[in-house]
């Protein structure tokens, strides 16, 4: 069966991708991180051992404080992964003349840009699987232990996340290179946009809740809803988004996002959540994520459908 | 006209207030060559980018094969092979390989014989495997068109195909064009400024200056339509300057078919509607003024194409 016009864009896309010095830059980088951070945790995988319940779990989230955990480095270097695959997609092709050739082929304009966005995004799934499935074949060699089918579903779960989060930047990155014609604009726009959340934003929010919340006593009601609201501003940043849910998913122990009362916390059975109730908690998160990457898309797509395809 | 494979009606487009396409109507039949003829910025390449459903007419309609363009540009476009004047090979992609991409979106089965065999066909066969950066100008032209007859299309559009290439490869080009256009029926249309190649080639021609047709038809029938009065010039000189030529000029004046004459120094140019040389001279001998050249233009592409646009600047 000959291969519609998506499917050989995507391939097309694929092996740009691949063969680009920009990938192997970014893939030497997480390689890099991940090495570091699985060699941290093998290296104290021993004095957890004694409570042997997800040994793989603790694989990915286990740290002495030299390094911060491979969750917690994909939190701000899955943007940049998103952003560098993304930030030239349309204008590059504008700038080089080819997007006039390409479009007066019989393919309709909406499949290019989705098959920019599904060869990128197909690209970091098959890294992040690789790499996850690595760590569980080293693990098990090197531990002895065999994973169990609750932890197996979590780490995947934790692959469609790094994912979902990439996704989304990357559909950022591709809405700002249909936007700005210059490549270097619509990069730096990005990068911009990726340093005031994860610098800026919570200083910012930090300000506002200061100027917001009275001085003196809270009533608990009061408190409670401040937190809430603190909690709502925080969660605009979607790299909060990723931290909550890839500490729910990968620590079983996590029971809640926000604050509990006591009351909630009185009849809490103290054994880890199963993998049905971590993903409950985590959904909303994921759903903001996928929200946030088809708006993106969205404006990708009214923007490029009509524009000018002329040099 | 059942024969009709591009059809223009009322063709308008806006860049924001500026005209870029004003009321184009146009009709071009089954393997025609077509020219369409024009300076820069005259609204050539958004006429054909219109056709291809590219671009969205501000008013007008634009059928291509009977399909409308802005309504299933897809359609169009499998029947339709263009040819940009900016070409736009992937750099970083040797020149077969960039053909197998085009192939593969088209859903070709066998690109890459096809392939082979149209790069044949335009002598670039041992540079199949060469990146498309390293190619000239005049080999990408030639690549290009290899790309275009690689789909097997009903109609081609080439805008300026002609850009870069020099005067023995723009003849070869041209008539491989014409060559394919008689074999297999294929209707062309091209875009370009070098007037003399495309009078040779095209079968019929467009001139358009500031968005608009202003004439279509073949060389004979544009000069008479265009020059129409006065389709005959005839150029006079005399030893003496005209000043001393006396009541010449009324005499000249009477003549009938005669509508303008112009004197520069000792040379009168006079517009006729009919060939009136023989008179013109026989007056100037009887007035005893010694004939030292006379010249019957006859019009061409270039004539007309520069009257064309100066008018079109007044």
């Amino acid at each position: 069966m000959t291969p519609g016009p998506f499917e050989v864009m995507v391939r097309k896309e694929v092996a740009d991708h691949i063969r680009s010095r920009r990938f192997l830059v970014l893939l030497l980088m997480v390689l890099l991180v991940f090495a570091g951070t699985l060699y941290i945790s093998f290296s104290h995988i021993r004095e957890a051992k004694g409570d042997s319940d997800f040994v793989f779990l603790k694989l990915l989230t286990l740290s002495d404080g030299t390094l911060p955990t491979f969750h917690v480095f994909l939190s701000f270097l899955g943007p940049l992964l998103g952003i560098a695959l993304g930030f030239d997609a349309i204008n590059s092709e504008y700038n080089n003349r080819t997007l006039v050739r390409l479009l007066a082929q019989p393919v309709y304009r909406d499949n290019l840009l989705l098959a920019k966005f599904c060869g990128a995004l197909l690209v970091v799934g098959v890294l992040f699987l690789s790499l996850v499935l690595l760590m569980v074949g080293g693990g098990m060699i090197l531990t002895g232990v065999k994973p169990e089918p609750a932890e197996i579903l979590r780490i995947l779960a934790f692959v469609v996340l790094n994912v979902v989060y990439v996704g989304f930047w990357l559909s950022l990155s591709i809405t700002l290179s249909v936007g700005f014609r210059n490549v270097a604009t619509s990069a730096l726009v990005a990068i911009g946009i990726w340093l005031f959340f994860t610098v800026f934003y919570k200083i910012l929010v930090n300000a506002v809740m200061n100027a917001v919340v009275p001085e003196g006593y809270l009533m608990p009601e009061e408190m409670l809803s401040y937190n809430r609201l603190l909690m709502s501003l925080l969660r605009v940043d979607p790299g909060q988004l990723y931290t909550d849910a890839a500490t729910t998913l990968l620590m079983p122990s996590v029971r809640s996002l926000g604050a509990l009362s006591m009351e909630q916390m009185a009849w809490a059975v103290p054994s880890p959540l199963s993998f049905m109730n971590s993903l409950m908690i985590v959904w909303p998160q994921v759903t903001g994520l996928v929200a946030g990457t088809t708006l993106c898309f969205a404006l990708a797509y009214y923007l490029f459908m009509r524009k000018e395809v002329r040099a | 006209m059942e024969n009709t494979v591009i059809e223009l009606e009322g063709l308008t487009k806006y860049y924001g207030s500026v005209k870029a396409v004003d009321n184009l109507s146009l009709r071009i039949s089954k393997g025609e060559v077509f020219g369409l003829l024009g300076p820069n910025g005259a609204g050539k390449t958004t006429t054909i980018l219109m056709m291809l459903g590219l671009c969205e007419p501000s008013a007008g309609q634009a059928r291509v094969c009977g399909i409308d363009a802005a309504r299933d540009p897809i359609a169009v476009k499998r029947k339709v092979a263009y040819m940009p004047d900016t070409l736009g090979f992937y750099d970083d992609m040797t020149a077969l390989e960039n053909l197998l991409y085009v192939g593969r979106l088209n859903g070709l089965a066998d690109g890459e014989a096809r392939a082979r065999q149209t790069m044949e066909l335009v002598g670039l066969q041992n540079e199949l495997h060469k990146k498309t950066s390293a190619y000239s100008r005049g080999m990408k032209q030639r690549l290009g068109l290899a790309d275009v007859l690689l789909r097997e299309p009903e109609v081609i559009i080439l805008d300026e195909p002609t850009l870069g290439i020099d005067p023995a490869g723009i003849r070869h080009f041209l008539t491989l064009i014409r060559q394919l256009s008689r074999q297999k029926g294929i209707t062309v249309l091209l875009s370009s400024h070098h007037l003399h190649q495309v009078q040779q080639v095209c079968d019929r021609v467009g001139i358009f200056v500031g968005g608009k047709l202003l004439a279509a038809g073949n060389i004979e029938s544009l000069a008479r339509e265009l020059f129409g009065g006065d389709s005959f010039v005839t150029t006079i000189t005399a030893r003496e300057p005209a000043e001393q030529w006396g009541g010449l000029l009324q005499d000249l004046e009477r003549l009938e078919g005669l509508r303008q004459v112009e004197t520069e120094g000792s040379t009168a140019t006079l517009s006729c509607t009919r060939d009136i040389t023989p008179e013109v001279v026989r007056l100037f001998v009887e007035k005893g003024l010694g004939v030292t050249g006379v010249y019957r233009k006859q019009y061409g592409l270039d004539e007309i194409y520069h009257r064309y646009f100066e008018n079109n600047l007044n």
